[in-house]
């Protein structure tokens, strides 16, 4: 009975190739959100339009204006008055306004010299969308301080995305979000599907060993999850140029381990479950949610309370994420990542062993 | 009489305090048609199962194609072949990759999956048939081809759990003559139905009330003993005051 896994290999791979629907949405989806995530949903700032309130319009306050509405980041809007600031802001007009005291000239000299005095220059800004405000209120003051002597107080170097382009930390989010979730939803459904349609009682009766059964049942899909990888980091390198410092190797080798954690997870789910809605429901709404939250793909773990941080250490993609930032974004060596990838392959096993543990080949 | 090979002495299964299968017991003898006959609920499937491998009895002994149900499964399994009341061959792949894939369950080589999946198919007569998706074929024909590929490996003993549910009079003849052909060969065949007709065709009947074999023996004895015209009528004084099923 040794011969008996290629044959199913074979037919598990003919179930998911002649359902050629899933298969593209499978394929496609992940190029649908690497694209929207790398270029419609960013949050860099760009296109802040800004209005000045000047009472004087001495050569020291021109030459920051025309600086300012030089930077490609802002939208010089013109000049308004000091009554004019909240109806321009409320308007949505301007995300900012710029007002410079009356006496700017005096006072920036004064601070140059190092003598105390009052505020030269005053940022007013729209903090409905606080992550914008508070990107543009960082790009303001770096901009305006040019004027000032001050400058020379800090040098600040943006490491590993000097350009503060948001493709960076997305695509590691993207993928550790898309491949579990396109891996799990495939595999979940997979037993479940046999148990509704009665075929699974006919392979029960059949000399084949449950550990075949789930194993036929990766490989297919695993192949599959490998295209779907290969395609995301096709795409970041060359269409969202994230740099992949390190290598694609180590980005390679601790994907499949969290590919293979995955499918395990989805055949997981498919023993719990009983019918094919229960499974996709469960692997398609529930998971999202505490991956979305609690792996680092929206909010920084650090940002969480602490009961949070703590449940996130039970959430696969975090480690997934963390590796993968590491590797492709600041390009560490692989070594560096070992922690990562170690808890990625040992709860690859659990959910392996759990799911093999509660499959048996009795109906009951 | 020929040679035993299932034999079953007070098999019980229980799901919590629900008894659904009581202390039955019975032999079956090589190339036989036994027929298990009860009304919905009546435990035949769960019967089945213990005798299959799919379930662990609660009690009692049994021994299927020589092998322990308790014990021995996996070597039961090698040596049955095993059709449910559900249709149970694969709607998305083609007939001849369906014969393949059961073919290399059952660890036949390539030449013999070839020589046997051809032989098969001539005697359906689907050659024409050979890679049309199973799930756009008459449900009739789909029965005929499970059935068909039940037997691939030539299994000492097949299981048929109500085979010819749904299926209309006339292909329903055509698949008691394909049973037959297979118990002419030597097969054993152990068949449930709630079909009393089906009932006639059978060698022997073991009726199921309640869990328990309320009778068993040949049709004709069976009526007689009953005084009865036909299997329908042995089977309702029998189930006159079963209180499971409908």
């Amino acid at each position: 009975m040794k011969n008996n896994f290629i044959p199913f290999v074979k037919k598990e791979s003919l179930h998911l190739l002649r359902d050629t629907r899933t298969l593209l949405i499978v394929i496609f989806i992940p190029v649908v959100l690497i694209v929207l995530f790398g270029f419609a949903i960013s949050t860099e700032v760009n296109n802040v339009n800004v209005a000045v309130v000047a009472p004087k319009h001495t050569e020291e306050i021109n030459n920051v204006v025309n600086r300012l509405a030089a930077n490609e980041y802002f939208t010089f809007k013109g000049y308004i008055s000091q009554t004019e600031i909240d109806e321009t802001l409320r308007s949505g007009k301007v995300n900012a306004v710029v007002v410079f005291d009356s006496d700017f000239d005096r006072l920036v000299a004064q601070i140059s010299a190092g003598v105390p005095s009052p505020p030269a220059i005053q940022l007013i800004l729209d903090a409905a969308d606080a992550n914008t405000a508070m990107a543009a209120t960082a790009y303001l003051q770096g901009v305006l301080l040019g004027t000032a002597s001050l400058q020379e107080m800090f040098e600040t170097r943006m490491l590993f995305n000097a350009q503060m382009k948001s493709a960076y930390n997305f695509v590691p989010g993207i993928l550790g979000l898309i491949i579990i979730l396109v891996c799990a939803i495939m595999t979940s459904v997979s037993i479940v599907r046999e148990k509704e349609a009665g075929t699974m009682e006919v392979l029960l009766v059949s000399p084949v060993r449950p550990v075949k059964i789930m194993f036929a049942k990766m490989i297919p899909y695993f192949v599959i999850s490998c295209i779907i990888l290969g395609v995301i980091l096709v795409l970041s390198r060359y269409l969202l140029d994230v740099p992949m410092v390190s290598g694609v190797g180590g980005i390679i080798a601790i994907s499949l381990i969290y590919i293979a954690l995955s499918l395990a997870l989805g055949l997981l789910i498919s023993t719990f479950s009983k019918t094919q809605i229960a499974a996709l429901l469960f692997a398609g709404m529930v998971m999202i949610v505490p991956i979305l939250m609690l792996s680092g793909i929206m909010f920084p773990i650090e940002n969480l309370p602490k009961f949070f941080q703590w449940i996130s250490n039970v959430i696969p993609t975090r480690w997934y994420i963390e590796a993968i930032r590491k590797l492709m974004i600041q390009g560490v060596p692989f070594i560096a990542v070992w922690k990562e990838f170690a808890i990625l392959t040992g709860m690859g096993i659990v959910f392996m062993g759990i799911s093999l543990n509660s499959f048996n080949d009795k109906l009951e | 009489m020929s040679d035993v090979v299932i034999s079953v002495r007070e098999l019980t299964k229980k799901f919590g305090n629900f008894t659904a299968v009581e202390r039955i017991s019975f032999d079956v003898y090589q190339g036989e048609i036994f027929g298990f006959i009860g009304a919905n609920g009546a435990g035949k499937t769960t019967a089945m199962r213990m005798l299959c491998g799919l379930s662990y009895p609660t009690s009692g002994r049994g021994t299927v194609a020589g092998f322990d149900v308790m014990s021995e499964g996996e070597k039961i399994k090698r040596h049955i072949g095993y059709m449910s009341q559900r249709f149970s061959l694969y709607n998305d792949l083609t007939v001849w990759e369906n014969i393949n894939l059961f073919a290399g369950i059952y660890g036949l080589s390539k030449n013999e999956t070839d020589k046997r999946g051809t032989e098969l198919l001539s005697k359906l007569k689907f050659s024409s048939e050979r890679n049309t998706l199973v799930g756009s074929l008459p449900l009739g024909w789909k029965q005929k081809l499970a059935f068909s590929i039940a037997t691939v490996h030539r299994p000492e003993i097949v299981f048929l759990d109500e085979p010819t549910g749904g299926v209309d009079p006339l292909t329903r003849r055509q698949f008691w003559e394909m049973i037959y052909e297979a118990a002419a060969d030597g097969t054993t065949i152990f068949v449930t139905t709630h079909y009393m007709d089906e009932a006639e065709y059978c060698s022997r009947v073991a009726i199921m009330v309640d869990g328990r074999v309320d009778a068993l023996d040949s049709p004709a004895k069976l009526k007689q003993e009953f005084r009865a015209d036909s299997m329908d009528e042995v089977f309702r004084t029998l189930a006159r005051d079963a209180k499971r099923g409908d």
